[in-house]
């Protein structure tokens, strides 16, 4: 490999780091992306919601031909406690259109799927290769160092793309250490279940699905949020903790999942299923605030290296795509003048700024400390939600008047009313 | 369900040769170490108590790369496996 010089090249070949490369070799750039898994997909995990618009120019005509689960057309949201849920939802037979509004997928076919289109483009993909650290020269990155013997890889830019951990974005001294108040783990499992027996217990045919999010406590009181997808013939099951809630309240992730599996309202969903698969990744929800150096002489980094997750609407595979596809668009603009310093680089942040990419993270970016501080928010409210619609709708002898009364002071007594409004007041501020 | 049994379904490519690519810099650290979250944290049960040498041992076989040990604790060492071994997810 270090005979050649590389146009550019991608250090993980995930959802940013595929887009970059597609972008670019469709433009007829010289391209190599290097992943250390065994496949593209290998080490790759998310809830598996993936959002079509962000294809447009990436690759026509999508879905067609990708391995996508199957097309949300009902969202529901509960806040849980032990053994409840208050929820709302929201299904739409304008998402039973096409195009789809969003697919369920298995990022281990998905991301496969996506690296072809890649090699079909002309971009080169070396697997089962680790990327180690920069090569510098007069403080500038002019290529990748790999696990390789004479693993040298030389470009005239690199694209990091190498998720949540980004060691190469750490070594770049680009960013600070992870903080454990700002990053989730989410443990997931894949239960197999038969087509129809999904279709009969979401109320969906074909290749309809619904999704399920869940906020609140449903283990040892540390706020969770939790997720159930429909595959095509499995469903996906997931729950995930800010690592400094798990070390405050002793949570062990698999005893998490396995008290999700239990809840009064999911059991019965993934009844008769069997466990295919058991998966842990992180997911960087620090935002806007915990975003690292986005561009440097030679450089850019995308998608979660550079914390683009939008947690409140759990979007970031298509923050990701979007982010490759501008770092490879502001790639093919300074090629033009042949200037890859940070400053002709630096058009990237510009381009990220005009887009949904920036302008979603920066609308919530006070969300992640605003949550940090004020756990009741997540883990009070749900609970009082699921106390409050329990009285109201238990049916005993006792009046209305006197349920309301009764649930007020209990809500002024959990939280208080001065703060029930500062509370509005805040995440009327956040996310208004 | 167990975590063993749960283990057994994730592909894995265990490497024999390079040995583990977690490490604990300085193991006299967790000796005196309060909250030993490492023991309960890691979703894949990675780090144990070995009774008989007294220390923290390390599972790497069992490791999916997620990152937690090296968030949750400064005394992680931890790198990546090298390219092509560690977990291989199947449906991801």
């Amino acid at each position: 490999m270090s005979d050649i010089k590389y146009d550019v090249a991608i250090v993980g070949a995930g959802p940013a780091g595929l887009s970059a490369a597609i972008v670019l070799a469709k433009a007829g750039v010289n391209v190599i992306v290097v992943e250390r898994g065994r496949f593209p997909g290998a080490k790759n995990v998310m809830g598996g919601v993936f959002y079509t618009d962000c294809m447009k120019g990436i690759v026509e005509e999508f879905p067609n031909g990708a391995p996508v689960e199957r097309h949300i057309i009902e969202q529901r949201m509960w806040m849980i406690d032990d053994e409840s849920y208050v929820g709302f939802g929201h299904k739409n037979a304008k998402f039973d259109k096409e195009p789809y509004n969003c697919h369920t997928v298995l990022r281990a076919q998905f991301d496969k799927w996506l690296a072809k289109q890649a090699t079909d483009a002309g971009a080169l993909i070396v697997n089962k290769t680790v990327v180690t650290e920069p090569i510098m020269e007069d403080g500038k990155v002019v290529g990748i160092k790999t696990g390789r013997p004479e693993g040298d890889i030389k470009a005239n830019c690199v694209i990091v793309a190498d998720g949540v951990n980004s060691l190469m974005a750490k070594s770049l001294g680009f960013r600070a250490k992870l903080k454990k108040e700002s990053v989730a783990l989410a443990v997931k499992e894949i239960i197999g279940l038969d087509e129809k027996v999904i279709n009969d217990r979401f109320n969906v045919t074909g290749s309809q699905g619904v999704t399920i999010e869940m906020t609140g406590s449903l283990f040892k009181g540390a706020e969770a949020m939790a997720f159930l997808y429909t595959n095509k013939k499995s469903v996906s099951l997931g729950v995930g903790m800010i690592i400094e809630d798990m070390m405050k309240h002793n949570i062990n992730p698999n005893e998490l999942i396995e008290s999700l599996k239990k809840h009064p309202a999911i059991s019965p969903l993934i009844a008769g299923g069997e466990t295919k698969e058991y998966l842990a990744h992180m997911i960087p929800e620090g935002g806007y605030n915990d975003m690292p150096q986005l561009v440097g002489d030679g450089v850019m980094i995308t998608g979660d290296a550079a914390t683009m997750v939008n947690a409140v609407h759990r979007e970031g595979s298509n923050l990701a795509i979007t982010s490759g596809k501008l770092a490879a668009q502001t790639y093919l603009e300074a090629a033009e003048e042949g200037d890859f310093s940070s400053a002709a680089l630096s058009s990237y942040i510009d381009k990220l700024q005009e887009s949904f990419v920036m302008s979603d993270l920066k609308k919530y970016k006070a969300l992640p400390k605003l949550l940090q501080k004020n756990r009741q928010l997540l883990d009070k409210y749900p609970k009082l939600m699921n106390d409050a619609a329990f009285e109201l709708l238990t049916v005993d002898g006792i009046s209305k008047q006197e349920k309301q009364k009764h649930i007020w002071k209990n809500m002024k007594q959990q939280i208080g009313f001065t703060n029930m409004l500062k509370d509005l007041y805040k995440i009327w501020r956040s996310v208004g | 369900m167990r975590l063993e049994d749960k283990l057994y379904l994730i592909g894995f490519k265990v490497d024999e040769v390079g040995g583990s690519h977690l490490a604990i810099k300085d193991k006299s650290v967790c000796l005196a170490c309060e909250m030993k979250q490492c023991l309960y944290i890691c979703p894949c049960g990675v780090y144990e108590i070995d009774e008989i040498k007294n220390e923290v041992s390390i599972n790497y076989d069992a490791c999916v790369e997620c990152g937690t040990c090296r968030v949750s604790c400064d005394e992680i060492d931890w790198h990546y496996p090298r390219g092509g071994f560690g977990v291989a997810y199947k449906f991801g």
